[in-house]
């Protein structure tokens, strides 16, 4: 026990060779001290975080596992653990796999299609004189906005007669669809909705990616031959947007997994079962249907998959492009 | 191996003007130093030699070729960069590669999977991995092909850039301070490398510093720049001994060349500081004009009086075999600093009065524009006052 040693050095503790003795002692009783005045000032810092994340993140998540685990429905008295029953119904559920694999393709839409327009705006403005700012706000304009009100101005412009789309298509003799009603299209229609607001976030972090790159690569790169915009694409430009590339692919994959208010507002999920995502099948199941324990499930696995492609990705983003 | 002909460059950044009329011949194999400050203009000199920025004015020939307007890959020129400019994810191998792949292979033929499908890809492809590893050899670095410029220190990454130049046997080599992010100790090794280097190739180089230790070193001759405009050409001794500008001679020599004001009395003396020197001015009598005296130039008099100056010592530094001493004299505001052998010039202590004598072949005239007035110095003929001299 170390706090009795400490207290025996210190200066008010009547020895007759205090002043011979205790030199070394109190010099450790005053690096404890000071140890332990550091640890609580840490704490204080750290504590009222530490308690917000105990309270609105780690619960909650342990809640949702135990949950899982059960068979309750929102707002039953009642509740029996039933094991892994409700993970075994979702992953039997037609439904569910129907889910899972619209998120997949809505996020295989959404991320290329934000990636490489994002990049070719980005090389664009970078590469004209005049305007950048006005360019670059008008393409960051979707991400700032409220995509709820977004949604309902896409949802004008998608109605199947009066909608700005359709009239635009038929007057120039193109077939017209009615987008959000028609199983074939209302996915893609909601991935190109999910690419119209992610795209200036992308462009805006392409840019500052470009201007990072040394002009001296650019000028080492022409004197190497490397001088038509193609071979500076391939040598310096793309190999140098590595990182932020690899960040913009994590936030705009998660930023796509977590798609539900377009959903929402646009298509709930329809029509069947064409539009609907995880997030969305976790939010009817627990809320509309009130099936609470197997959207706990859902969530649980939804969570496995963001985390493990957080993962992958950081680790590929550590490995690959760090040129180190 | 070519000639380089800069005739009459000017260059403008908006409504600053960074090059004035800039003419310059550099012979075949020369090695020639641009040296100035920061913001001189050497760089972008260097930068318009490569085709990397356009001039104003004025034209650029390359080999006896007028190289205007065309592209740096067409100058048949190589650079190597403050920076290095290495390709970060590129390994050395594929770093020093590039220019031999951009210049031998098509577009088709570098293509990622496709190219290597190509007739001709492997062969051409193996040859440029010969030459490079031959290269890369030859200035150390075999070991180290398979490493990206992160793994390397700034003395690999450094030959890795000189490596990527040399691959492509240019004619003419640019270097834009390329020692100048390294440790003071690797400097003067890579100095000796890069000199080393030109003697070998036997290629022109074109080499910029702020360094005058390198330019002296390294060069046949130095191109003094300041404020946009060439100064001086000539080899490294003569712009020290011999400079045409005051600025030049300020520019040059460490400790820095003593600029003292003096006043023509008549022909043959000048006053200054107190004193009265023997010396040939090509000036009217009462012509103010400023007389500079490098360090080592001054010598210990035992006693003051004409030709010598008297001072009292400020501060006095211990450079092993020599002694720098400052010496604070009547009617100046800095101090004047001497160059004295040390075992020549025991026990001088601050605060101490000293004489010291000017040897007069050494003392450069300036007009008051800085226009250096040359002299005839009539050898045989002692133009100092004659004391007994008890140093040097």
């Amino acid at each position: 026990m170390s706090e009795p040693l400490a207290l025996s050095g210190a200066p008010d503790e009547p020895s007759p060779t205090r002043g011979v003795r205790t030199f070394p002692t109190a010099a450790a009783s005053l690096g404890r001290r000071r140890a332990f005045t550091e640890a609580m000032a840490a704490w204080t810092l750290a504590g009222p975080a530490v308690c917000f994340l105990l309270v609105l993140f780690f619960l909650p998540v342990i809640g949702v596992f135990v949950i899982a685990l059960t068979d309750w429905q929102f707002g039953a008295r009642t509740l029996s653990f039933v094991g892994l029953a409700n993970f075994r119904e979702v992953f039997a559920d037609d439904g569910f796999r129907t889910s899972l694999l619209n998120t997949v393709i809505y996020v295989l839409i959404v991320v290329p299609g934000t990636l490489i327009p994002g990049l070719l705006i980005a090389l664009l403005i970078e590469s004209g004189k005049s305007c950048r700012s006005f360019y670059r706000a008008i393409h960051f304009l979707p991400f700032m906005a409220t995509l709820t009100a977004m949604a309902i101005a896409w949802e004008a412009l998608l109605h199947p007669t009066i909608g700005l789309v359709n009239q635009t298509l038929a007057a120039i003799g193109l077939p017209t669809a009615n987008w959000l009603r028609d199983e074939n299209t209302a996915l893609p229609v909601l991935a190109v909705i999910g690419v119209w607001q992610n795209l200036g976030y992308a462009m805006v972090l392409f840019l500052a990616g470009l201007k990072s790159i040394p002009q001296d690569l650019y000028d080492a790169a022409d004197v190497d031959g490397a001088d038509l915009w193609l071979d500076q694409l391939r040598t310096v430009t793309l190999p140098m947007l590595g990182p932020v590339s690899m960040f913009i692919v994590i936030v705009i994959a998660l930023r796509a997994f977590e798609a539900f208010d377009t959903i929402q507002i646009l298509t709930q999920g329809g029509p069947g079962h064409a539009s609907e995502v995880l997030l969305y099948t976790l939010y009817r199941e627990s809320f509309v249907y009130l099936r609470t324990g197997y959207g706990a499930a859902v969530a649980v696995v939804f969570l496995a998959i963001v985390v493990t492609l957080t993962l992958v990705q950081a680790r590929l983003m550590d490995r690959k492009v760090h040129y180190q | 191996m070519a000639s380089v002909l800069i005739d009459g460059i000017d260059k403008n950044y908006g409504p600053t003007s960074v090059l004035r009329g800039v003419s310059l011949s550099i012979a075949d194999g020369e090695f020639l130093t641009l040296l100035g400050p920061s913001g001189c203009g050497k760089s972008t000199l260097l930068r318009i030699l490569a085709g990397l920025e356009v001039q104003d004015a004025g034209s650029i020939s390359i080999g006896e070729r007028a190289v205007d307007g065309r592209r740096p890959k067409r100058r048949d020129v190589a650079m190597v960069f403050q920076s290095y400019a290495l390709y970060p994810h590129m390994t050395v191998a594929s770093n020093m590669a590039l220019p031999l792949r951009m210049s031998r292979l098509s577009a088709f033929q570098r293509l990622p999977l496709l190219g290597h499908l190509l007739p001709g890809t492997a062969r051409t492809a193996a040859e440029i991995e010969v030459e490079v590893t031959r290269t890369a050899k030859s200035l150390g670095i075999g070991h180290l092909m398979a490493r990206k410029p992160g793994q390397l220190s700034g003395g690999q990454r450094q030959r890795v850039a000189v490596g990527r130049a040399m691959v492509r046997h240019p004619a003419v080599f640019l270097m834009d301070e390329p020692l100048s992010n390294l440790d003071a100790k690797l400097r003067v090794q890579m100095r000796a490398e890069i000199k080393e280097l030109h003697q070998r190739l036997g290629v022109t180089f074109v080499y910029v510093t702020h360094d005058q230790a390198e330019a002296m070193t390294l060069s046949d001759r130095v191109a003094v720049m300041l404020d946009g405009e060439l100064l001086q050409v000539d080899p490294p001794q003569d712009i020290y001994a011999d400079p045409d500008d005051r600025r030049v001679a300020e520019f040059i020599g460490s400790p820095k060349i003593n600029m003292l004001e003096g006043v023509v009395r008549e022909r043959g003396l000048i006053d200054l500081a107190g004193s009265t020197l023997t010396i040939e001015a090509d000036a009217l009598p009462g012509a103010p004009l400023t007389l500079g005296i490098r360090p080592e130039a001054f010598y210990l008099v035992d006693y003051g009086g004409p030709g010598a100056l008297t001072g009292s010592v400020r501060m006095i530094e211990h450079m092993g075999s020599d002694l720098f001493v400052h010496l604070d004299l009547a009617g100046l505001d800095h101090p004047l600093i001497a160059r004295l052998l040390a075992e020549r010039a025991p026990h001088i202590v601050p605060g101490q009065t000293l004489h010291v004598g000017v040897r007069p072949d050494r003392v450069l005239l300036f007009a008051g524009d800085g226009r250096r007035l040359r002299r005839k110095v009539e050898s045989g003929r002692a133009s100092v006052t004659p004391i007994r001299e008890i140093a040097r």
